[in-house]
């Protein structure tokens, strides 16, 4: 049973990254923005998190920075794609690689050192319970709220919504921020709560698998939230199976999660419906006022 | 009774085009006014500047007497002026209720705005289910959750954009009791149309635009629909010929029970049968949305059918070919969206030859290598041959006018004089002249021997040139038969759906 217990707690902490990370870039594609650079941004998070909480000695003063880290990083996107509209794949790439220099270079003087980590109960720290309201209120605010059924607008046809007088360009704005705070959180969360330390490179693609997560959940926040457990469920699963010396070759088992991934996005896209009917229209397009 | 909207002396440049030239109009309470003209004539630029979207070069309105300035279409919301949009502004992603929500001021309530576009909707004979997403709503459907959004900010004048070229003939009739009603209520309405019928029924004012000036204003139920031509076009439109063809060839284009799977959105063709022979015209009437694209993507290729003998062309199976195998069969084909279907936007019009007709023209393309010479040669003969209007000798497709671009596409496949030709809205957005020339076109090359369907949504064209019309609803074709034993009813009731075979869903 503890034996169990200690096997679910490393699938949440494995699982509330994903989450945290992927529930931030749906919100930022359903506005119509695509922003590849998760990972950069998580991972800028995790060290300006890990940082503050260094110098502050103040876990929760990390989490703060690790969200701004992120944030910072999504405007700096933002600014180069909505305002000077640069090509959203390229930037959102660059930002990755941007993210994984910069972090490494901040992170110079931190690598073994210690912190207080995010204090937790049994293993469940207040980020976790975090990840799952924010499912809540991600949901509630794009299904329930004028604000989030005008940033779906925008996502859908980006020329409309401009028409009916909304701001595209503000809404667009708003939720990149929201999607890089949300993925500086999730770096965070792995360098304040889970490891706590900061090694270099140490998002090692999780943000890429959040941002499969998204189209694997057709933007749907409570399927994502199915999304990021069954991933996370894998990826521990395969490394516990390691240990029971099957003769099954690591490489493959680490590589599970990613197959799985494939495979589900394979699937996910047979059901042509289910992706026409969530699917923001304008993912990607650049948007120019006419007039 | 005071004029409610006045135009004066409004003015639009845009570049070299005075779209709008010195343009006057004055619309009262409670009056159905129609605005006619050709398309470029203007009506679309005058319309926008009334909704606030665009800005009068010089010129201004006035609203109840008031000069005004109307400087965004919220103002244009504010002031009372409602607009349902030839191609609608609604979210497709969205239910017809946050649709509706998105664009009314106030608390943000779905729930309680649901019950009031239902009891509205159906107030004014205009049913619209609130929690239905728009992108599982047809045409007409559309339609109506537009005007059901702009009912609800209570307008004073409503403008609507050819909103009859998407509805069967019955819905058109209940749209016109609905604006009747609205008229009698107060509100004024701008209808713009080419139906020239239906505006003599409706309408009790007209002012005529004709390159950007008014050059009529009229009473349209004093007028004929030959008279109202005249004022739109300025001359006489030559009416097409279409002797009837006593002898028919054999059947070179078959469908046996064609079948196509539903994906996403798309609709399904269900067991089309259909027969046409060398030297007729077939019509494929219907609202649009109800499986036209579909059906012209099976008969192309560009979707496989369901079995390889359901599509059968001078008698052998090609089902399971593709474009370029039919095309090699004699077969030519026009789709209907012509930037980025027909043509590719950025290539030249020489390059645009190519890509229809580079398996089926001899030496075009040799060895995989074009032969450049021989692309300029046959895109210069369509170009001559159709009188497609451009500004440099091999222009881009983009750079074209829409009825230019159309003349082109549908020139370029008929000037290969293909055995079977398929083309979906063959004169979509063309003036009437170059209509009349298309369709002219059309019937000739059926009257050489030629089996040719035309998929249309525009009632008047099919009866002028089909020497037999089945209807398509959706997915669904009914049979075809001549032209003489359609009335309009009856084509309305099939278009509705009346031929439908029941089927578990």
């Amino acid at each position: 049973m503890e034996q169990f217990y200690a096997i679910a707690i490393t699938i949440v902490g494995a699982s509330t990254p994903l989450l945290i990370a992927a529930l931030g870039e749906l919100v930022v594609e359903r506005s119509g923005v695509l922003n590849l650079g998760v990972e950069g941004m998580m991972i800028i998070g995790a060290v300006t998190g890990f940082g503050a909480a260094y110098v502050t000695g103040n876990p929760y003063v990390g989490i703060l920075a690790a969200i701004f880290g992120g944030m910072l990083m999504s405007l700096l996107f933002g600014f180069l794609t909505l305002t000077l509209l640069a090509n959203q794949v390229a930037t959102g790439l660059a930002i990755t690689l941007l993210g994984i220099g910069l972090s490494a270079l901040i992170g110079e003087n931190l690598v073994g050192k210690q912190i207080t980590r995010v204090p937790n109960f049994q293993g469940v720290d207040i980020l976790i319970v975090f990840s799952f309201i924010l499912v809540g209120l991600v949901s509630w605010f794009l299904f329930r709220t004028r604000y989030g059924l005008m940033v779906r607008a925008v996502g859908d046809n980006h020329s409309s919504a401009h028409a009916m007088g909304f701001s595209v360009i503000g809404l667009r704005y708003a939720c990149v921020a929201f999607g890089g705070g949300c993925a500086g959180l999730a770096g965070g969360y792995l360098s304040l709560a889970q490891t706590p330390q900061w090694v270099e490179n140490m998002t090692a693609g999780r943000g890429w698998i959040a941002l499969a997560l998204v189209v694997f959940a057709t933007w749907l926040p409570q399927r994502l939230l199915f999304g990021a457990y069954l991933f996370g469920t894998i990826s521990i699963l395969a490394f516990t199976v390691q240990t029971f010396g099957w003769g099954i070759p690591s490489q493959l088992l680490s590589s599970t999660p990613y197959l799985v991934t494939v495979v589900a996005l394979v699937l996910i896209s047979r059901n042509k419906r289910l992706l026409t009917a969530n699917t923001p229209a304008c993912l990607g397009q650049a948007f120019v006022a006419d007039r | 009774m005071v004029d409610l909207l006045a135009a004066k002396n409004i003015v639009k440049i845009f570049g070299t085009l005075r779209a709008n030239d010195d343009v006057s109009l004055s619309v009262k309470q409670g009056e159905i006014h129609a605005l006619l003209g050709e398309n470029g004539a203007g009506k679309s630029t005058l319309v926008k500047m009334i909704y606030g979207a665009l800005q009068p070069s010089s010129g201004h309105f006035e609203w109840l007497g008031k000069q005004i300035a109307i400087e965004s279409p919220s103002a244009a919301r504010a002031l009372g002026v409602g607009m349902v949009f030839q191609h609608f502004s609604l979210f497709e992603a969205l239910t017809a209720a946050e649709n509706i929500a998105l664009a009314l001021p106030g608390k943000f309530d779905v729930n309680t705005l649901s019950e009031r576009v239902r009891k509205l909707s159906a107030d004014y004979g205009l049913p619209v289910d609130p929690a239905a997403s728009i992108a599982d709503l047809s045409v007409g459907q559309r339609q109506r959750v537009e005007i059901v959004r702009c009912l609800l900010q209570n307008p004073k004048l409503l403008i609507l954009d050819e909103p009859t070229s998407v509805l069967t003939p019955q819905e058109a009739d209940q749209l016109f009791i609905t604006l009747r009603r609205l008229a009698a209520e107060g509100c004024a309405v701008l209808y713009i149309s080419h139906r020239l019928e239906e505006v003599r029924q409706l309408c009790s004012a007209a002012t005529v635009l004709r390159h950007g000036k008014v050059v009529a204003a009229c009473d349209p139920r004093k007028e004929t629909p030959a008279s109202l031509a005249r004022m739109m076009v300025g001359t006489d439109v030559e009416a097409v010929h279409a002797t009837i063809n006593h002898h028919l060839g054999p059947v070179r284009l078959a469908l046996n029970a064609l079948s196509t799977k539903a994906d996403g959105f798309a609709v399904a063709m269900k067991n089309a049968m259909l027969e046409v022979r060398g030297g007729e015209v077939v019509a494929i009437a219907g609202v649009a949305g109800n499986g036209q694209s579909e059906f012209f993507d099976a008969l192309s290729g560009e979707t496989a059918a369901n079995r390889a003998d359901a599509v059968m062309m001078d008698g052998v199976p090609c089902g399971f070919e593709n474009i370029t195998r039919r095309r090699k069969r004699g077969a030519a084909f026009v789709p209907e969206e012509r930037l980025g279907h027909a043509a590719v936007p950025a290539f030249a019009l020489s390059n645009n030859t190519v890509l229809t007709r580079h398996a089926v023209d001899e030496g075009l393309a040799k060895r995989g290598v074009i032969n450049l010479s021989m692309a300029m040669r046959i895109a210069g003969k369509v170009i001559a041959a159709y009188d497609v209007r451009k500004g440099k000798p091999d222009p881009e497709a983009r750079s074209l006018s829409g009825g230019n671009l159309q003349k082109f596409t549908v020139g370029r496949e008929l000037e290969r004089r293909p055995g079977i030709l398929v083309v979906n809205q063959p004169t979509w957005g063309v003036d009437a002249g170059a209509a009349a020339t298309i369709r002219q076109a059309l019937i000739d090359l059926a009257r050489s021997g030629s089996a040719v369907v035309v998929i249309s949504q525009d009632l008047d064209e099919i009866f002028e040139i089909a020497d037999r019309i089945a209807v398509i609803s959706r997915g669904q074709l009914s049979r075809a038969e001549p032209k003489n034993t359609w009335t309009l009813e009856k084509i309305g009731l099939a278009m509705a759906g009346a031929h439908e075979v029941a089927h578990a869903a």
